[in-house]
């Protein structure tokens, strides 16, 4: 992953940094996941130090910026493949945007850690901790990521209407657009808790369960026609009607967030029949990709060829990205999405289950995925086949969020029924159900699996630094 | 044969028009619908408080008052009940200005102190701690609390918890000291009053059950 990029495009080299730095975030959220699931176990581990607000606040922060910075890499690695101008109309800002947005991050990272929470003044706000979760940057580094966001999707743009106009581009160009316009529905202030979780609600959502599920089409899209050479014509046809149903369920979808919180009753009705239409597309991206793969995989083989796949480790992590999207945000995702449920099941460990599977399935995999194509343009290796690092890697990882998953859907159980169902969610309630043995043997459990989601990323790691030179040694 | 024309299901023409009109049309109706939820969410002032005119986002004078949480027969689920008797928080009537104040106070600490990360506000945030949607009206506050941090009022035994979590423990899990200022504190008290007093269809379910119980001398009394 370093060093070999220099007969790269410059779009390319830039997608390779993006891509170091998000790996290096993952590592750090994985850490503070440890460190905050330790917490939930033995309470006096680092209190008072380092508490579980702050371990937590930076899991999800890394969380959500590494995988920024691998969307971005993806984008970088896929436009001259896509448009076939290899300098983005203004490169040189771009890798400006790439130090600056890394020197913010990092100024971010260093005050979470060190100085944690402010005052409660307006000043906190702006350059200490924003506190509303998963939007904790303070508003400075808000208008920084606007500015080089802006840079980024100048860039993506005016390149897309120089080059080539590939479907797979056009959904990309509207869909970046309609993503960066919405952080700033996040970059205001307000006395009313439900107005500020109103538009909080718009930021998340349509990001995760919208706009970000539209990107991974696009990218399944483009990764599919590289890695197994399946047809254009195809895969983007796909991708429109994965565009008609994402946005056609998860745009309105967004109402299953407002039950709660003070909006009106109608959201039940809206938000209930929207958000359960959210996995057919699921399906139907798992499908598509199965269906490719072995059309693919057939026609090689008809052909007296042995493997369609050129790239082996992206193509299992494209196919667990399909089965896992599919199963984190859908089928848990679904779980608790009716009113009916969510009443006992809003803000409990049910929540935490579903989080962790569905940002692992829909997002890491695939993200993870475009790392190794961009190895394997990287050391110029035409066919790269996994190696025992990479399977560890895959094996260990997707394990160990399973693993995490299962557990915290039995605390989930556990907290939903005694907390919320038989005792009612008051503040004794919640401590009668977190001091349960069964809930405290799943909590247990989830860092288990923890550890051993941390294993395989230590491989994934060594894997990702060493792949590239061996395969092109033997090649 | 070589005339037949490919079906239209195969066509990503059609299927781009499908996709721009149906992703179209359901932003649209987001966007109709969240002009219509502004409306309903705004925060109320004190003449409807005064009045007795309901609100989903009570004014936050709403403070002044006392609020309890019933199960609705009709709606068939517990709601917030406002009033009409005062509660003054801390003893003494607020203005709807002193309100505001104190509520922005409270809100920009929530923030700062990033009491979300632990806990849940209208049930998001992190599940560390207890959800704070009806947190004024937790049954806690109103002997054992008051009796371990030695004040007289919840409201007080509130302020003196938040400014000293690590003296008053109630179990392994404790909540750290934030450095909240006795001012900041206050401006917390009151957030949380007026969360308690937001509609929230409901959620969390059940509270009122707990809050019955402690009245009945349930499990809760002590």
């Amino acid at each position: 992953m370093l060093n070999k990029t220099a007969h790269l495009s410059p779009s390319k080299q830039l997608a390779m940094n993006y891509f170091r730095v998000a790996i290096v975030l993952f590592g750090a959220q994985l850490l503070m996941g440890l460190i905050a699931g330790l917490q939930f176990l033995y309470p006096s581990f680092l209190y008072g130090i380092f508490d579980f607000n702050v371990a937590r606040m930076i899991h999800i922060n890394a969380l959500v910026v590494w995988m920024l910075y691998a969307m971005i890499g993806s984008v970088y690695l896929m436009l001259p493949d896509e448009t076939g101008i290899e300098h983005p109309v203004a490169i040189g800002l771009g890798k400006l945007a790439f130090w600056v947005l890394t020197l913010a991050v990092t100024v971010v990272v260093l005050v979470f850690i060190f100085i944690q929470v402010g005052p409660g003044k307006e000043s906190s706000i702006w350059f200490i901790n924003e506190g509303r979760e998963y939007l904790e940057a303070p508003r400075w580094a808000d208008i920084g990521i606007v500015v080089v966001v802006l840079i980024f999707y100048a860039n993506v743009f005016f390149t897309y209407m120089k080059g080539k106009k590939t479907g797979i581009m056009t959904v990309l160009v509207a869909d970046l657009m309609a993503l960066a316009g919405l952080y700033l529905a996040g970059m205001f202030f307000t006395d009313n808790i439900s107005m500020d979780q109103y538009w909080w609600w718009w930021v998340i959502h349509l990001w995760v369960e919208a706009t970000w599920e539209v990107f991974v089409g696009a990218l399944a899209a483009y990764g599919l026609i590289r890695v197994i050479n399946a047809k254009r014509e195809v895969v983007e046809m796909w991708l429109w009607i994965e565009v008609l149903m994402l946005f056609g369920s998860g745009i309105l979808g967004l109402g299953h967030h407002y039950f709660w919180i003070g909006t009106p009753e109608y959201w039940w009705e809206i938000g209930a029949l929207f958000s359960a239409l959210e996995p057919v597309p699921l399906v139907a991206m798992f499908v598509h990709v199965l269906y490719d793969w072995g059309k693919e995989q057939g026609q090689t083989q008809a052909q007296g060829g042995r493997t369609a796949i050129k790239n082996g480790p992206a193509m299992a992590w494209i196919s667990v990205n399909a089965f896992g999207n599919f199963l984190g945000a859908g089928v848990w995702g679904f779980f608790h999405t009716l009113p009916q449920v969510n009443i006992y099941t809003h803000g409990s460990q049910f929540t935490a289950a579903h989080g962790h599977l569905a940002f692992f399935g829909a997002y890491a995999t695939i993200l993870i995925g475009m790392m190794y194509l961009g190895i394997q343009d990287s050391y110029g290796v035409k066919r790269m086949k996994a190696t025992f690092n990479s399977k560890m890697a895959i094996f260990l990882i997707t394990f160990g969020v399973l693993g995490m998953t299962v557990a915290l859907t039995i605390a989930g159980y556990e907290q939903v029924l005694v907390e919320r169902a038989e005792l009612g969610a008051g503040w004794q309630a919640f401590f009668t159900a977190q001091n349960l043995p069964w809930y405290i043997q799943a909590q247990t459990w989830r860092e288990i699996m923890g550890v051993v989601t941390f294993i395989g990323f230590v491989y994934l790691l060594i894997d990702l630094l060493t792949i590239g030179k061996k395969e092109a040694a033997q090649a | 044969m070589a005339e037949k024309k490919p079906s239209v299901w195969t066509s990503i023409r059609f299927w781009r028009r499908s996709a721009a009109w149906v992703t179209g049309f359901a932003t649209i109706l987001l966007i109709w619908l969240t002009f219509d939820t502004m409306g309903q969410i705004r925060m109320g002032t004190d003449e409807e408080l005064a009045k007795g005119i309901k609100r989903r986002i009570p004014a936050p004078t709403v403070i002044n008052y006392k609020i309890g949480y019933k199960y609705d027969e009709k709606r068939g689920l517990e709601a917030p009940v406002i009033g009409p008797e005062k509660q003054p928080l801390f003893g003494k009537e607020l203005s709807p200005k002193e309100a505001r104040a104190l509520l922005h106070l409270g809100k920009l600490t929530v923030q700062a102190k990033n009491c979300m990360d632990c806990h849940t506000l209208l049930g998001n945030g992190a599940y560390y701690a207890p959800d704070l949607t009806k947190a004024w009206l937790d049954p806690m506050w109103e002997k054992t609390m008051p009796a371990m941090t030695g004040k007289k009022t919840k409201e007080e035994a509130m302020v003196a918890f938040l400014m000293h979590p690590e003296r008053y423990p109630t179990h392994a899990r404790m909540m750290p000291n934030l450095g909240i200022t006795e001012q900041e504190a206050k401006g917390i008290v009151a957030f949380l009053k007026h969360m308690s007093s937001i509609d929230t269809n409901g959620f969390p379910r059940g509270f009122s059950k707990t809050i019955k119980e402690y009245e009945t001398g349930g499990t809760y009394a002590k």
